[in-house]
């Protein structure tokens, strides 16, 4: 088996020396700060990557720009969050540079001009057709006009988004149901956020050119990637979220336990390795262990002060529920109601909503979150059912209106169940202040957890499935 | 090997795009790049996914495209060395040591039996070692431990592996790796730092109809495209698990094999199983969607 006579991976060797032929000089440190810029945003980008980069860019035509943006995607994101991120910050970047070029150049371009004359309703019609086809050149011309026409009519407030929800609204592009009810009668809700996102970048560059500077670079929003607080996010991206979760709870963490402990000899594998050493049995081999499957308690808090959290954590208790079988749920105000069943019957995030809101006697008379009353109730109904190999998980805010937090009785259903965790839908900051009373039962849990982001509850996951905690 | 030489080296991202199309696989844009530049950089290249949407069969495609065999490796829970690299034929060396008159000297006995005839080489040993080169396959790689992935890293960096009794086995011939993963866990860095990245998600109605004429060609368009549509509201249902490409083909197979002129009510409750396969899915989908086929909804096919 003689060594290849192809060079190894790649023509790296020439990567080393310098550029590889065919990506213009000034691209190069364009591109090593764009990757510091994903890094920045916890991209992993090492420099081999970079270099990858650079070998991928000289195989295809960087002036074609889907090819060049897919060609540095496959290099440098390479998970389908960063893939995310990285689709975010390639066109920030780009624009940016471009602008900052033509800042630093004194280029300007003529505005459109004539923007008053634009029949509106022409217009609108024009955009509608471009939204429906979904034509993206089309589309950013329109949005140019748009722009020109708006500012023309009127004084532009200053504030973008709210510039682009005004051009929206007078522009009167109605979305389609969710579930393509009206079909034919609204438009494409991710044709018409594209559009939107056209008219941002519009008046983005409008802006950079009336004040001849580039506005300071921000991070990402943490909003961007966060989960759904309000109703504006997406709540089909949390369930992909959950069900990514889900996978790895179900699969991973064998490695990471195990082996240690009791094990049970796999005569069919002892054998197979005897043979090695003439029959005789000299290495044992042991059968894999199975991971435990944790029973686990979830109380949800459904009361008003977490409300747009709620939502969340329940899509959460949703996706749970199929990868758990011993898995019960409870949802609580003012008194604790089981939901287990309800979450076993209905399929649809909707359905499960709606019931719970409908059915479980949660809410009393105040609608308060009444917890004392809650551990109560629950030890009640669950108490004996609670044993060592049990988890119980609370995701609430910890705010008792001003009544009394009953500790102790929480400290009951602790002290019966195996492990005791915390999910506070508030920033860390927040805790303690007004009347929540985090520090009343963080002494009884084994855990308490921040949790508004998707990372934030990846690495709960993580501690809950058995495997160390992720430091990011 | 000139034949070979030549289909080493696609010269422009459209020339792979259209052999792999010729191979009966519709690529997309970035499907057909990552592929172009998986020839020209030597990189193995790690594909995600959902399940369904041709990951596997993008593998399969290229060997085709590349006139390069295939060798596949099925990565799944407990897999090791012996099984996907090497293995020493231990019954083999048996009754060669038996066979062997008393008296022969240990030295020469143990060079007789570690050498290539005792070796039986696993799938990632065959696919460097081998005279032609071929396509490697490397199969729901997150089904695997960490273990096994350190183990893969010398192979897809350096393509050879080291083997203790008989030293480094380098590549004759330089293989075109895919890796292929549902996303069940995360891999390593080390691992994805290798690879060049490619993530297919389910294609848009346009194409998943081109994909179904390809192979489905003698079911009349309008209702191949009726079809489509329906599948595409499916997938917008939250299932637990969509339907996927090969379900959308094998139910218009279904169709030409029914004689079907047009899709109605009972008709698609009667063939549902062919794309969804879990109990609490069809409640869902005749629900949500067998209604709307009442309603007429779906009714008309839209021209275009």
């Amino acid at each position: 088996m003689a060594s290849s006579d192809r060079s190894g991976p790649g023509n790296r060797g020439a990567l080393y020396g310098g550029l590889p032929e065919g990506v213009p000089a000034g691209l190069a440190p364009q591109l090593v700060r764009f990757c510091e810029e994903l890094r920045e945003e916890g991209v992993k980008v090492g420099t081999a990557e970079l270099l990858d980069a650079f070998g991928a860019l000289s195989q295809v035509s960087w002036t074609e720009r889907e090819d060049f943006r897919e060609a540095l995607a496959a290099t440098l994101a390479k998970s389908q969050e960063d893939r995310r991120v990285f689709e975010l910050m390639f066109d920030r970047f780009f624009f940016r540079a471009v602008e900052a070029q033509a800042v630093e150049r004194g280029l300007k371009e003529t505005r459109f001009q004539g923007g008053e004359r634009i029949d509106l309703d022409d217009l609108r019609r024009q955009i509608e057709a471009a939204i429906r086809q979904g034509h993206d050149g089309e589309m950013s011309d329109l949005a140019r006009l748009a722009v020109a026409a708006f500012g023309g009519q009127g004084e532009s407030s200053g504030v973008i988004g709210v510039d682009v929800q005004r051009i929206r609204r007078t522009l009167d592009l109605r979305v389609q149901g969710r579930n393509g009810d009206q079909a034919g009668e609204g438009l494409d809700r991710d044709a018409v956020r594209r559009f939107e996102a056209l008219l941002r970048r519009e008046l983005e560059r409008g802006l950079i050119h009336r004040t001849e500077s580039l506005p300071p670079s921000k991070p990402l929003a943490e909003f961007d990637r966060a989960l759904p607080g309000g109703p504006l996010q997406d709540l089909a991206q949390v369930h992909r979220v959950v069900a990514q979760l889900k996978r790895r709870l179900a699969t991973g963490g064998h490695e990471a336990r195990g082996r240690r402990r009791s094990q049970v000899v796999d005569v069919r594998r002892t054998m197979r390795a005897s043979l090695e050493t003439g029959g005789v049995p000299l290495r044992l081999r042991y059968r894999p262990r199975r991971p435990r499957r944790p029973e686990i308690y979830v109380l949800c808090d459904v009361s008003t002060s977490v409300t747009s959290a709620s939502v969340f954590f329940l899509s959460v208790l949703h996706a749970l529920h199929d990868s758990f079988r011993k898995l019960r749920s409870f949802a609580f105000v003012e008194r604790i109601d089981e939901v287990t069943d309800i979450f076993e019957r209905e399929r649809t995030f909707k359905a499960v909503s709606q019931r719970i809101a409908r059915e479980a006697g949660v809410a009393d008379v105040s609608g308060y979150t009444d917890y004392g009353r809650v551990w109560r109730e629950f030890l009640e109904r669950a108490g004996d059912d609670l044993d060592p190999r049990s988890t119980v998980i609370v995701l609430g805010d910890a705010r008792t209106n001003g009544r009394e937090p009953h500790a102790g009785i929480f400290g009951h259903v602790a002290d019966r169940a195996g492990r005791t965790f915390w999910l506070n839908p508030e920033p860390r900051l927040y805790w303690n202040y007004g009347d929540s009373v985090m520090q009343a039962y963080e002494p009884y849990c084994d855990g308490v957890f921040e949790c508004w982001t998707t990372k934030q509850l990846e690495q709960f996951v993580n501690v809950v499935a058995g495997r160390p905690e992720i430091n990011t | 090997m000139p034949e070979a030489q030549q289909h080493l080296a696609p010269a422009s991202l459209e020339e792979v795009r259209d052999g792999l199309a010729s191979a009966g696989y519709l690529a997309s844009e970035a499907a057909a790049l990552v592929s172009f530049l998986a020839y020209k950089l030597d990189k193995p290249v790690l594909v995600e996914g959902p399940a369904g949407v041709g990951k596997t069969e993008l593998a399969k495609a290229l060997s085709r495209y590349a006139q390069r065999p295939l060798v596949r490796l099925q990565c799944y829970e407990g897999l090791d060395e012996a099984k996907a690299l090497y293995e020493w034929n231990y019954r083999k060396q048996l009754l060669r040591i038996q066979t062997e008159a008393a008296g022969t000297a240990w030295q020469d006995v143990q060079e007789d039996i570690f050498s290539e005839d005792f070796l039986m080489a696993r799938p990632l040993l065959t696919a460097i070692s081998v005279k032609e080169p071929v396509v490697l396959l490397i199969d729901e790689i997150d089904k695997t431990d960490q273990e096994f992935e350190a183990m893969l890293l010398e192979i897809l960096s350096d393509f050879q592996v080291s083997i203790p009794e008989l030293g480094v086995v380098e590549a004759t011939t330089q293989p075109l790796v895919l890796l292929t993963s549902n996303n069940t866990r995360e891999l390593t860095e080390a691992l994805k730092r290798r690879c060049l990245y490619l993530w297919l998600d389910y294609p848009d109605a346009e194409r998943e109809l081109e994909i179904v004429r390809l192979h489905v060609p003698e079911l009349p368009e309008t209702i191949t495209r009726r079809l489509i549509e329906i599948i595409h509201m499916i997938r917008n249902l939250d299932l637990k698990k969509p339907p996927s490409i090969a379900e959308s083909i094998d139910w218009a197979r279904a169709m030409l094999l029914l004689g079907a002129t047009d899709i109605d009510r009972s008709l698609f409750d009667r063939t549902m199983s062919i794309i969804v396969k879990h109990r609490t899915d069809l409640d869902v989908v005749a629900e949500r969607v067998g209604v709307k086929l009442d309603d007429g909804v779906l009714g008309q096919v839209r021209p275009g």
